[in-house]
Protein backbone atom coordinates (compact mmCIF):
# COMPACT_ATOMS: atom_id res chain seq x y z
CA UNK A 1 0.00 0.00 0.00
CA UNK A 2 1.82 3.32 -1.43
CA UNK A 3 -1.56 5.09 -1.02
CA UNK A 4 -1.33 8.59 0.28
CA UNK A 5 -5.13 8.96 0.33
CA UNK A 6 -7.42 6.05 0.21
CA UNK A 7 -11.02 6.20 0.22
CA UNK A 8 -12.92 3.33 0.90
CA UNK A 9 -16.70 3.84 0.76
CA UNK A 10 -16.89 7.15 2.26
CA UNK A 11 -20.34 8.79 3.19
CA UNK A 12 -20.99 11.99 4.50
CA UNK A 13 -24.34 12.83 5.87
CA UNK A 14 -24.57 16.87 7.34
CA UNK A 15 -26.90 16.86 10.99
CA UNK A 16 -29.65 18.36 8.81
CA UNK A 17 -29.92 15.40 6.69
CA UNK A 18 -28.15 16.67 3.21
CA UNK A 19 -25.90 13.87 2.05
CA UNK A 20 -23.06 15.54 0.58
CA UNK A 21 -20.91 12.42 -0.11
CA UNK A 22 -22.21 8.85 -1.40
CA UNK A 23 -20.11 6.23 -1.27
CA UNK A 24 -16.47 7.54 -2.52
CA UNK A 25 -13.88 5.00 -3.53
CA UNK A 26 -10.65 6.83 -4.48
CA UNK A 27 -6.71 5.96 -4.29
CA UNK A 28 -3.60 8.33 -4.99
CA UNK A 29 -0.59 7.92 -5.10
CA UNK A 30 2.79 9.58 -3.40
CA UNK A 31 3.56 12.60 -5.59
CA UNK A 32 0.11 12.66 -7.67
CA UNK A 33 -1.50 16.12 -8.53
CA UNK A 34 -5.32 15.80 -8.21
CA UNK A 35 -7.74 18.38 -9.32
CA UNK A 36 -11.18 17.90 -8.13
CA UNK A 37 -14.15 19.59 -10.24
CA UNK A 38 -17.52 19.81 -10.21
CA UNK A 39 -20.73 21.59 -9.83
CA UNK A 40 -21.38 24.01 -6.94
CA UNK A 41 -23.06 22.13 -4.18
CA UNK A 42 -21.24 18.32 -5.42
CA UNK A 43 -19.01 17.98 -2.11
CA UNK A 44 -16.01 19.25 -3.44
CA UNK A 45 -15.20 21.20 0.31
CA UNK A 46 -17.29 18.33 1.85
CA UNK A 47 -14.26 16.01 0.10
CA UNK A 48 -11.29 18.52 1.31
CA UNK A 49 -12.58 18.65 4.96
CA UNK A 50 -12.73 14.89 5.31
CA UNK A 51 -8.66 14.31 4.54
CA UNK A 52 -7.58 16.87 6.58
CA UNK A 53 -10.29 16.00 9.50
CA UNK A 54 -12.22 18.54 10.02
CA UNK A 55 -15.18 16.11 9.14
CA UNK A 56 -15.76 12.88 10.37
CA UNK A 57 -17.15 10.86 7.86
CA UNK A 58 -20.42 8.88 8.44
CA UNK A 59 -19.78 5.59 7.34
CA UNK A 60 -16.28 4.28 5.68
CA UNK A 61 -12.76 4.29 6.00
CA UNK A 62 -9.99 7.08 5.10
CA UNK A 63 -6.33 6.35 4.89
CA UNK A 64 -4.26 8.71 5.04
CA UNK A 65 -0.71 7.59 4.69
CA UNK A 66 -1.75 4.18 5.79
CA UNK A 67 -3.43 5.42 9.23
CA UNK A 68 -7.30 5.12 9.15
CA UNK A 69 -8.49 9.11 10.28
CA UNK A 70 -12.05 7.74 10.36
CA UNK A 71 -11.25 6.28 14.47
CA UNK A 72 -8.36 9.00 15.05
CA UNK A 73 -9.13 10.26 18.50
CA UNK A 74 -9.73 14.10 19.15
CA UNK A 75 -6.35 14.32 20.80
CA UNK A 76 -4.13 12.62 17.91
CA UNK A 77 -5.83 14.82 15.21
CA UNK A 78 -3.23 18.12 16.28
CA UNK A 79 -0.48 15.61 15.57
CA UNK A 80 -2.17 14.33 12.16
CA UNK A 81 -2.94 17.71 11.30
CA UNK A 82 0.66 18.31 11.42
CA UNK A 83 1.05 16.20 8.05
CA UNK A 84 -1.42 18.08 6.08
CA UNK A 85 -0.78 21.42 4.30
CA UNK A 86 -4.04 23.00 4.00
CA UNK A 87 -5.05 26.34 1.77
CA UNK A 88 -8.35 27.98 0.93
CA UNK A 89 -9.72 30.61 -0.86
CA UNK A 90 -9.81 33.22 1.93
CA UNK A 91 -5.93 33.17 2.57
CA UNK A 92 -6.67 32.63 5.97
CA UNK A 93 -3.72 35.18 7.04
CA UNK A 94 -3.55 37.04 10.57
CA UNK A 95 -3.90 40.98 9.42
CA UNK A 96 -1.70 41.92 12.70
CA UNK A 97 1.33 39.74 11.95
CA UNK A 98 3.91 40.64 9.06
CA UNK A 99 4.27 37.61 6.37
CA UNK A 100 7.14 36.13 8.26
CA UNK A 101 5.43 35.78 11.60
CA UNK A 102 2.23 34.52 9.89
CA UNK A 103 4.14 31.66 8.54
CA UNK A 104 6.74 31.26 12.14
CA UNK A 105 3.21 31.24 13.42
CA UNK A 106 2.65 27.47 12.55
CA UNK A 107 5.45 26.41 13.86
CA UNK A 108 5.59 28.05 16.55
CA UNK A 109 2.57 26.85 18.15
CA UNK A 110 3.51 23.19 17.24
CA UNK A 111 6.53 24.40 19.42
CA UNK A 112 8.62 23.99 16.90
CA UNK A 113 12.56 24.62 18.02
CA UNK A 114 13.26 28.62 17.40
CA UNK A 115 16.31 28.05 15.44
CA UNK A 116 14.55 25.75 13.34
CA UNK A 117 11.70 27.98 12.86
CA UNK A 118 13.62 30.68 11.26
CA UNK A 119 15.38 28.65 8.94
CA UNK A 120 12.07 27.13 7.76
CA UNK A 121 10.20 29.69 7.13
CA UNK A 122 13.36 31.54 5.19
CA UNK A 123 13.07 28.71 3.23
CA UNK A 124 9.66 28.55 2.32
CA UNK A 125 9.20 32.22 1.75
CA UNK A 126 11.72 31.74 -0.96
CA UNK A 127 10.03 28.78 -2.69
CA UNK A 128 6.45 31.17 -3.32
CA UNK A 129 8.79 33.86 -4.11
CA UNK A 130 8.27 36.18 -1.35
CA UNK A 131 11.37 36.31 0.10
CA UNK A 132 11.71 40.74 -0.09
CA UNK A 133 8.54 40.96 1.25
CA UNK A 134 8.44 39.49 4.50
CA UNK A 135 8.28 42.46 6.70
CA UNK A 136 5.29 43.24 5.00
CA UNK A 137 2.04 43.51 6.42
CA UNK A 138 -1.40 41.01 4.58
CA UNK A 139 -2.88 44.60 3.28
CA UNK A 140 0.13 45.71 2.15
CA UNK A 141 -0.56 42.46 -0.64
CA UNK A 142 -2.23 41.83 -3.69
CA UNK A 143 -4.27 38.91 -3.40
CA UNK A 144 -1.53 36.89 -5.68
CA UNK A 145 0.92 37.61 -2.79
CA UNK A 146 -1.39 36.83 0.00
CA UNK A 147 -1.95 33.49 -1.11
CA UNK A 148 1.53 32.55 -1.53
CA UNK A 149 2.12 33.44 2.16
CA UNK A 150 -1.02 30.89 3.32
CA UNK A 151 0.95 28.02 0.64
CA UNK A 152 4.03 29.17 2.51
CA UNK A 153 2.71 28.70 5.94
CA UNK A 154 0.87 25.47 4.48
CA UNK A 155 3.93 23.65 3.87
CA UNK A 156 6.51 24.94 6.73
CA UNK A 157 6.08 21.78 8.52
CA UNK A 158 7.14 19.77 4.99
CA UNK A 159 3.30 18.13 4.91
CA UNK A 160 3.23 14.70 2.69
CA UNK A 161 -0.12 16.03 1.69
CA UNK A 162 -1.28 19.29 0.39
CA UNK A 163 -4.63 20.37 0.02
CA UNK A 164 -6.25 23.08 -1.40
CA UNK A 165 -9.99 24.54 -1.98
CA UNK A 166 -10.30 26.89 -4.39
CA UNK A 167 -7.24 28.46 -3.73
CA UNK A 168 -7.58 30.64 -7.47
CA UNK A 169 -11.23 31.97 -6.70
CA UNK A 170 -10.43 35.33 -5.16
CA UNK A 171 -7.50 35.75 -7.88
CA UNK A 172 -7.33 37.15 -11.22
CA UNK A 173 -6.34 34.89 -13.87
CA UNK A 174 -2.97 36.15 -14.22
CA UNK A 175 -2.36 35.68 -10.52
CA UNK A 176 -3.79 32.31 -10.77
CA UNK A 177 -0.58 31.30 -12.65
CA UNK A 178 1.48 32.23 -10.54
CA UNK A 179 -0.10 30.30 -7.45
CA UNK A 180 -0.10 26.99 -10.12
CA UNK A 181 3.50 28.07 -11.09
CA UNK A 182 4.17 27.59 -6.86
CA UNK A 183 2.01 24.24 -6.60
CA UNK A 184 3.86 23.06 -9.30
CA UNK A 185 6.95 23.62 -7.55
CA UNK A 186 6.06 22.09 -4.45
CA UNK A 187 4.43 18.87 -6.36
CA UNK A 188 7.71 18.59 -7.82
CA UNK A 189 9.52 18.30 -4.29
CA UNK A 190 7.51 15.29 -3.70
CA UNK A 191 4.50 16.56 -2.37
CA UNK A 192 0.93 14.98 -2.97
CA UNK A 193 -1.06 17.85 -4.25
CA UNK A 194 -5.29 17.70 -4.21
CA UNK A 195 -7.00 21.20 -5.08
CA UNK A 196 -10.82 21.79 -5.43
CA UNK A 197 -11.06 23.97 -8.28
CA UNK A 198 -13.81 25.74 -10.60
CA UNK A 199 -11.08 27.22 -12.77
CA UNK A 200 -11.37 26.02 -16.27
CA UNK A 201 -7.99 27.28 -17.77
CA UNK A 202 -6.11 26.29 -15.74
CA UNK A 203 -7.22 22.22 -15.98
CA UNK A 204 -7.56 22.15 -19.52
CA UNK A 205 -3.88 23.70 -20.04
CA UNK A 206 -1.96 22.26 -16.68
CA UNK A 207 -3.00 18.51 -17.44
CA UNK A 208 -2.97 16.60 -14.04
CA UNK A 209 -5.70 13.26 -13.14
CA UNK A 210 -9.28 15.08 -13.09
CA UNK A 211 -11.95 14.22 -10.71
CA UNK A 212 -15.52 15.13 -11.11
CA UNK A 213 -17.79 15.21 -8.14
CA UNK A 214 -21.38 15.56 -8.47
CA UNK A 215 -24.00 15.09 -6.36
CA UNK A 216 -21.36 13.10 -3.93
CA UNK A 217 -20.34 10.95 -6.56
CA UNK A 218 -17.12 10.69 -8.45
CA UNK A 219 -18.50 10.86 -11.77
CA UNK A 220 -15.21 10.68 -13.83
CA UNK A 221 -11.18 9.75 -13.22
CA UNK A 222 -9.30 10.61 -15.77
CA UNK A 223 -5.58 10.98 -15.73
CA UNK A 224 -4.76 14.39 -18.01
CA UNK A 225 -8.02 14.76 -17.75
CA UNK A 226 -10.07 18.44 -19.04
CA UNK A 227 -12.79 20.36 -17.01
CA UNK A 228 -15.29 19.43 -18.81
CA UNK A 229 -18.04 21.86 -17.70
CA UNK A 230 -18.95 25.30 -19.72
CA UNK A 231 -19.21 27.44 -16.75
CA UNK B 1 10.71 13.01 5.26
CA UNK B 2 10.27 15.24 7.86
CA UNK B 3 14.00 16.95 8.49
CA UNK B 4 13.19 19.14 11.06
CA UNK B 5 13.55 17.57 14.39
CA UNK B 6 10.98 16.65 17.50
CA UNK B 7 11.65 15.74 20.57
CA UNK B 8 8.52 14.72 22.60
CA UNK B 9 8.71 16.40 26.02
CA UNK B 10 5.53 16.01 28.57
CA UNK B 11 6.55 19.08 30.29
CA UNK B 12 5.90 22.63 29.19
CA UNK B 13 9.24 24.18 27.67
CA UNK B 14 10.32 27.37 29.04
CA UNK B 15 9.54 29.54 26.33
CA UNK B 16 5.94 28.06 25.71
CA UNK B 17 5.08 28.53 29.14
CA UNK B 18 6.95 32.47 28.37
CA UNK B 19 4.38 32.95 25.23
CA UNK B 20 1.12 31.96 26.99
CA UNK B 21 1.72 34.14 30.23
CA UNK B 22 2.46 37.06 27.09
CA UNK B 23 -0.08 36.61 25.48
CA UNK B 24 -2.19 36.25 28.60
CA UNK B 25 -1.11 39.73 29.68
CA UNK B 26 -1.42 40.99 26.62
CA UNK B 27 -5.11 40.73 26.20
CA UNK B 28 -5.43 41.01 30.48
CA UNK B 29 -4.51 44.68 28.96
CA UNK B 30 -6.64 44.47 26.08
CA UNK B 31 -9.61 44.11 27.75
CA UNK B 32 -8.40 46.73 30.22
CA UNK B 33 -12.04 47.33 31.35
CA UNK B 34 -13.30 44.37 31.60
CA UNK B 35 -11.00 43.10 33.57
CA UNK B 36 -10.89 45.50 35.94
CA UNK B 37 -14.77 44.61 35.97
CA UNK B 38 -13.73 40.99 36.63
CA UNK B 39 -11.35 41.47 39.53
CA UNK B 40 -13.94 43.70 41.34
CA UNK B 41 -16.43 41.62 41.34
CA UNK B 42 -14.43 39.03 42.71
CA UNK B 43 -12.65 41.42 45.11
CA UNK B 44 -16.05 42.67 45.97
CA UNK B 45 -16.93 38.27 46.69
CA UNK B 46 -13.89 37.83 48.17
CA UNK B 47 -14.23 40.57 50.85
CA UNK B 48 -17.45 39.18 51.95
CA UNK B 49 -16.20 36.08 51.82
CA UNK B 50 -13.17 36.80 53.84
CA UNK B 51 -15.07 38.36 56.37
CA UNK B 52 -18.32 36.30 56.66
CA UNK B 53 -15.64 33.42 57.45
CA UNK B 54 -13.56 35.14 59.79
CA UNK B 55 -16.76 35.46 61.91
CA UNK B 56 -18.08 31.96 61.06
CA UNK B 57 -14.58 30.25 62.02
CA UNK B 58 -14.74 32.06 65.13
CA UNK B 59 -18.70 31.58 66.16
CA UNK B 60 -17.75 27.70 65.67
CA UNK B 61 -14.74 27.72 67.96
CA UNK B 62 -16.45 29.39 70.53
CA UNK B 63 -19.83 27.25 70.25
CA UNK B 64 -17.12 24.05 70.04
CA UNK B 65 -15.42 25.65 73.75
CA UNK B 66 -19.13 26.21 75.01
CA UNK B 67 -20.37 22.84 74.01
CA UNK B 68 -17.65 20.55 75.52
CA UNK B 69 -18.26 23.27 78.52
CA UNK B 70 -22.19 22.20 78.64
CA UNK B 71 -22.16 20.39 81.68
CA UNK B 72 -24.78 20.21 84.92
CA UNK B 73 -22.67 21.26 88.51
CA UNK B 74 -24.40 20.31 91.52
CA UNK B 75 -23.08 21.76 94.24
CA UNK B 76 -22.89 19.70 97.86
CA UNK B 77 -23.15 21.23 100.82
CA UNK B 78 -20.96 22.29 103.10
CA UNK B 79 -22.03 19.60 105.76
CA UNK B 80 -22.86 16.56 103.78
CA UNK B 81 -21.44 13.40 104.70
CA UNK B 82 -18.84 10.77 102.59
CA UNK B 83 -21.71 8.55 103.08
CA UNK B 84 -24.12 11.02 101.54
CA UNK B 85 -21.94 12.10 99.33
CA UNK B 86 -21.29 8.43 98.18
CA UNK B 87 -25.01 7.67 98.21
CA UNK B 88 -25.69 11.04 96.19
CA UNK B 89 -23.35 9.91 93.47
CA UNK B 90 -24.85 6.41 92.77
CA UNK B 91 -27.99 8.32 92.44
CA UNK B 92 -26.82 10.49 89.95
CA UNK B 93 -25.06 7.79 88.15
CA UNK B 94 -29.13 6.14 87.51
CA UNK B 95 -30.55 9.32 86.18
CA UNK B 96 -31.52 9.20 82.60
CA UNK B 97 -28.92 10.64 79.86
CA UNK B 98 -26.47 11.09 82.09
CA UNK B 99 -23.01 10.19 80.89
CA UNK B 100 -20.85 10.07 83.01
CA UNK B 101 -20.46 11.78 86.97
CA UNK B 102 -17.10 13.33 88.08
CA UNK B 103 -16.31 14.79 91.71
CA UNK B 104 -14.64 18.26 91.69
CA UNK B 105 -12.75 19.06 95.23
CA UNK B 106 -13.41 22.53 96.03
CA UNK B 107 -9.81 22.70 95.28
CA UNK B 108 -9.81 21.68 91.78
CA UNK B 109 -12.73 24.23 91.51
CA UNK B 110 -10.79 27.28 92.05
CA UNK B 111 -7.67 25.86 90.01
CA UNK B 112 -9.71 25.30 86.87
CA UNK B 113 -11.28 28.90 87.54
CA UNK B 114 -8.51 30.52 88.38
CA UNK B 115 -6.91 28.85 84.22
CA UNK B 116 -9.90 30.08 82.64
CA UNK B 117 -9.03 33.89 84.23
CA UNK B 118 -5.94 33.64 82.27
CA UNK B 119 -3.70 36.97 82.87
CA UNK B 120 -6.51 38.73 84.97
CA UNK B 121 -5.83 35.77 87.61
CA UNK B 122 -3.88 38.07 89.85
CA UNK B 123 -6.66 40.08 90.66
CA UNK B 124 -8.37 36.97 91.92
CA UNK B 125 -5.60 35.86 94.05
CA UNK B 126 -6.76 36.40 97.44
CA UNK B 127 -9.57 33.75 96.66
CA UNK B 128 -6.85 31.79 96.86
CA UNK B 129 -6.48 32.76 101.41
CA UNK B 130 -10.24 31.06 101.67
CA UNK B 131 -11.72 29.09 99.11
CA UNK B 132 -15.42 30.12 98.67
CA UNK B 133 -16.53 26.97 96.31
CA UNK B 134 -17.92 24.26 97.66
CA UNK B 135 -17.26 20.67 96.53
CA UNK B 136 -19.34 19.72 93.36
CA UNK B 137 -20.65 16.72 91.14
CA UNK B 138 -19.83 17.42 87.43
CA UNK B 139 -22.31 15.89 85.17
CA UNK B 140 -22.10 15.30 81.25
CA UNK B 141 -25.28 14.46 78.89
CA UNK B 142 -24.86 12.59 76.10
CA UNK B 143 -25.84 15.36 74.53
CA UNK B 144 -26.36 19.02 75.13
CA UNK B 145 -29.89 19.47 74.15
CA UNK B 146 -30.47 17.02 77.13
CA UNK B 147 -29.10 18.93 79.33
CA UNK B 148 -32.26 20.92 81.10
CA UNK B 149 -33.69 17.14 81.02
CA UNK B 150 -30.84 16.45 83.09
CA UNK B 151 -30.73 19.42 85.56
CA UNK B 152 -34.65 19.21 86.49
CA UNK B 153 -34.19 14.88 87.15
CA UNK B 154 -31.17 16.10 89.03
CA UNK B 155 -33.00 18.92 91.26
CA UNK B 156 -35.86 16.61 92.49
CA UNK B 157 -33.08 14.08 93.89
CA UNK B 158 -33.04 13.63 97.80
CA UNK B 159 -30.16 15.83 99.50
CA UNK B 160 -29.63 18.13 96.21
CA UNK B 161 -30.44 22.28 96.69
CA UNK B 162 -27.88 23.92 94.21
CA UNK B 163 -28.02 22.49 90.52
CA UNK B 164 -26.28 25.12 87.59
CA UNK B 165 -26.65 24.48 84.21
CA UNK B 166 -26.10 26.43 80.47
CA UNK B 167 -29.43 27.34 80.51
CA UNK B 168 -29.97 27.47 76.83
CA UNK B 169 -27.27 29.85 75.44
CA UNK B 170 -25.66 27.27 73.73
CA UNK B 171 -28.68 26.57 71.69
CA UNK B 172 -29.23 30.03 71.02
CA UNK B 173 -25.79 30.40 70.03
CA UNK B 174 -25.77 27.24 67.83
CA UNK B 175 -29.45 28.90 66.20
CA UNK B 176 -27.89 32.23 65.81
CA UNK B 177 -25.08 30.11 63.94
CA UNK B 178 -26.88 28.16 61.71
CA UNK B 179 -29.08 31.04 60.19
CA UNK B 180 -26.16 33.80 59.99
CA UNK B 181 -24.36 30.50 58.12
CA UNK B 182 -27.32 30.09 55.62
CA UNK B 183 -27.71 33.46 54.91
CA UNK B 184 -23.94 33.87 54.43
CA UNK B 185 -23.80 31.14 51.91
CA UNK B 186 -26.74 32.14 50.46
CA UNK B 187 -25.69 35.64 49.23
CA UNK B 188 -21.89 34.16 48.89
CA UNK B 189 -22.77 31.91 46.25
CA UNK B 190 -24.19 34.00 44.19
CA UNK B 191 -21.93 36.42 44.66
CA UNK B 192 -19.15 34.05 43.58
CA UNK B 193 -21.38 32.76 40.54
CA UNK B 194 -21.43 36.59 39.31
CA UNK B 195 -17.86 36.76 39.76
CA UNK B 196 -17.50 33.47 37.51
CA UNK B 197 -19.69 34.87 35.18
CA UNK B 198 -17.87 38.40 34.75
CA UNK B 199 -14.75 36.42 34.42
CA UNK B 200 -15.99 34.01 31.66
CA UNK B 201 -17.77 37.11 29.93
CA UNK B 202 -13.90 39.01 29.92
CA UNK B 203 -12.07 35.27 28.55
CA UNK B 204 -15.22 35.23 25.70
CA UNK B 205 -14.22 38.91 24.39
CA UNK B 206 -10.81 37.83 24.17
CA UNK B 207 -11.38 34.21 22.47
CA UNK B 208 -14.13 36.48 20.02
CA UNK B 209 -11.13 38.67 19.19
CA UNK B 210 -8.83 35.85 18.65
CA UNK B 211 -11.59 33.47 16.73
CA UNK B 212 -9.43 33.56 13.30
CA UNK B 213 -6.38 33.09 15.13
CA UNK B 214 -7.62 29.86 17.02
CA UNK B 215 -8.89 28.38 14.29
CA UNK B 216 -5.47 29.10 12.41
CA UNK B 217 -3.82 27.30 15.28
CA UNK B 218 -6.00 24.24 15.04
CA UNK B 219 -5.75 24.15 10.93
CA UNK B 220 -1.98 24.05 11.86
CA UNK B 221 -2.01 21.20 14.35
CA UNK B 222 -2.27 23.28 17.82
CA UNK B 223 -3.07 20.96 20.55
CA UNK B 224 -6.17 22.21 22.37
CA UNK B 225 -4.36 22.25 25.49
CA UNK B 226 -1.64 24.31 23.67
CA UNK B 227 -4.51 26.84 22.51
CA UNK B 228 -6.00 26.86 25.99
CA UNK B 229 -3.31 27.73 28.19
CA UNK B 230 -3.32 31.57 28.03
CA UNK B 231 -6.81 31.56 29.09
CA UNK B 232 -6.52 29.33 32.15
CA UNK B 233 -3.63 31.98 32.46
CA UNK B 234 -5.61 34.99 32.25
CA UNK B 235 -8.15 33.91 34.04
CA UNK B 236 -5.98 32.74 37.28
CA UNK B 237 -4.90 35.87 37.13
CA UNK B 238 -7.61 37.68 37.17
CA UNK B 239 -8.76 35.39 40.09
CA UNK B 240 -5.75 35.92 42.34
CA UNK B 241 -5.65 39.83 41.87
CA UNK B 242 -9.14 39.94 43.10
CA UNK B 243 -8.06 38.38 46.30
CA UNK B 244 -5.27 40.78 46.99
CA UNK B 245 -7.15 43.45 49.04
CA UNK B 246 -9.15 40.69 50.77
CA UNK B 247 -6.51 39.38 52.03
CA UNK B 248 -4.78 42.73 53.01
CA UNK B 249 -8.44 43.64 54.81
CA UNK B 250 -8.89 40.16 56.42
CA UNK B 251 -5.57 41.17 58.03
CA UNK B 252 -5.99 44.16 59.28
CA UNK B 253 -9.73 43.51 60.55
CA UNK B 254 -8.89 40.68 61.88
CA UNK B 255 -5.53 42.40 63.51
CA UNK B 256 -8.02 45.31 65.19
CA UNK B 257 -10.57 42.94 66.45
CA UNK B 258 -8.14 40.20 68.09
CA UNK B 259 -6.08 42.94 69.80
CA UNK B 260 -9.12 44.84 70.72
CA UNK B 261 -12.34 43.04 71.83
CA UNK B 262 -9.89 39.89 72.05
CA UNK B 263 -8.74 40.87 75.86
CA UNK B 264 -13.01 42.14 76.36
CA UNK B 265 -14.16 38.72 75.33
CA UNK B 266 -11.47 36.82 77.39
CA UNK B 267 -12.97 38.04 80.57
CA UNK B 268 -16.11 36.42 79.35
CA UNK B 269 -14.00 33.44 79.13
CA UNK B 270 -14.29 33.42 75.28
CA UNK B 271 -11.61 32.99 73.51
CA UNK B 272 -10.81 33.87 69.59
CA UNK B 273 -9.02 31.62 67.06
CA UNK B 274 -4.80 33.41 66.70
CA UNK B 275 -4.09 36.06 64.82
CA UNK B 276 -1.38 34.04 63.07
CA UNK B 277 -3.64 31.23 62.69
CA UNK B 278 -6.62 32.45 61.73
CA UNK B 279 -5.00 35.33 58.93
CA UNK B 280 -2.57 32.91 57.47
CA UNK B 281 -5.62 30.08 56.74
CA UNK B 282 -8.17 32.58 55.72
CA UNK B 283 -5.38 34.15 53.08
CA UNK B 284 -4.68 30.95 51.58
CA UNK B 285 -8.15 30.28 51.42
CA UNK B 286 -9.01 33.28 49.87
CA UNK B 287 -6.29 33.34 47.33
CA UNK B 288 -7.33 29.57 46.30
CA UNK B 289 -10.98 30.38 45.87
CA UNK B 290 -10.06 33.17 43.71
CA UNK B 291 -8.08 31.72 41.53
CA UNK B 292 -10.56 28.65 41.54
CA UNK B 293 -13.09 31.31 40.38
CA UNK B 294 -10.52 32.53 37.70
CA UNK B 295 -10.01 29.00 36.43
CA UNK B 296 -13.33 27.94 35.91
CA UNK B 297 -14.96 31.42 34.45
CA UNK B 298 -12.51 30.80 31.91
CA UNK B 299 -12.67 27.35 31.07
CA UNK B 300 -16.39 27.68 30.67
CA UNK B 301 -16.01 29.98 28.33
CA UNK B 302 -13.02 28.04 25.96
CA UNK B 303 -14.78 24.77 25.96
CA UNK B 304 -17.38 26.37 23.64
CA UNK B 305 -14.44 27.03 21.14
CA UNK B 306 -12.43 24.17 21.28
CA UNK B 307 -15.14 21.57 19.71
CA UNK B 308 -13.01 19.92 16.61
N1 LIG C 1 -22.21 22.55 7.28
C1 LIG C 1 -23.14 22.07 6.44
N2 LIG C 1 -24.33 21.68 6.93
C2 LIG C 1 -25.27 21.19 6.10
N3 LIG C 1 -25.10 21.01 4.79
C3 LIG C 1 -23.94 21.40 4.25
C4 LIG C 1 -22.90 21.94 5.05
N4 LIG C 1 -21.84 22.20 4.25
C5 LIG C 1 -22.23 21.84 3.00
N5 LIG C 1 -23.48 21.35 2.99
C6 LIG C 1 -24.22 20.82 1.83
O1 LIG C 1 -23.50 19.71 1.35
C7 LIG C 1 -23.48 19.72 -0.07
C8 LIG C 1 -22.03 19.76 -0.56
O2 LIG C 1 -21.47 21.02 -0.22
P1 LIG C 1 -19.95 21.39 -0.49
O3 LIG C 1 -19.12 20.27 -0.05
O4 LIG C 1 -19.68 22.72 0.12
O5 LIG C 1 -19.94 21.50 -2.07
P2 LIG C 1 -18.96 22.29 -3.04
O6 LIG C 1 -17.74 22.67 -2.29
O7 LIG C 1 -18.71 21.33 -4.14
O8 LIG C 1 -19.71 23.48 -3.53
C9 LIG C 1 -24.30 20.91 -0.49
O9 LIG C 1 -25.62 20.46 -0.75
C10 LIG C 1 -24.30 21.81 0.72
O10 LIG C 1 -25.47 22.56 0.79
MG1 LIG D 1 -16.84 24.55 -1.93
Amino acid sequence: MDDVILMQNVWKAYPNGVMALNGIDLSVKQGEFVYIVGPSGAGKSTFIKMIFRELKPTRGKIFINNKNIANLRDRQVPYFRRKIGVVFQDFRLLPKLTVYENVAFALEVIEEHPRQIKRRVMEVLDLVGLKHKLRSFPDQLSGGEQQRVSIARSICNRPPVLIADEPTGNLDPETSWQIMDVFRRINEQGTTVVMATHNRDIVNKIRHRVLALEGGMIVRDQQEGDYGYED
Amino acid sequence: MCAISRKVTTAMKIRTLRRHVNESFKSLGRNGWMTFASVSAVTVSLVLVGLFLMVMFNLNKIAGDIESDVEVRVYLDQSMTQAQQDALQRDLKEVKNVQSVRFQSKKEGLDSLMESLGNDRQSFSDLKKENPLPNAFILKTNKPEQTIAVAKAVKSLPDVTDVRYGKGTVEKLFRFINIARNVGIILIIGLLFTSVFLIANTIKLTIVARRREIEIMKLVGATNAFVRWPYFIEGLVMGVLGSIIPVVLVMVVYRFAYYNLGGNLQQMFIRLIPYHIMTTNLSLLLVGIGGLIGVWGSMSSVRKFLKI
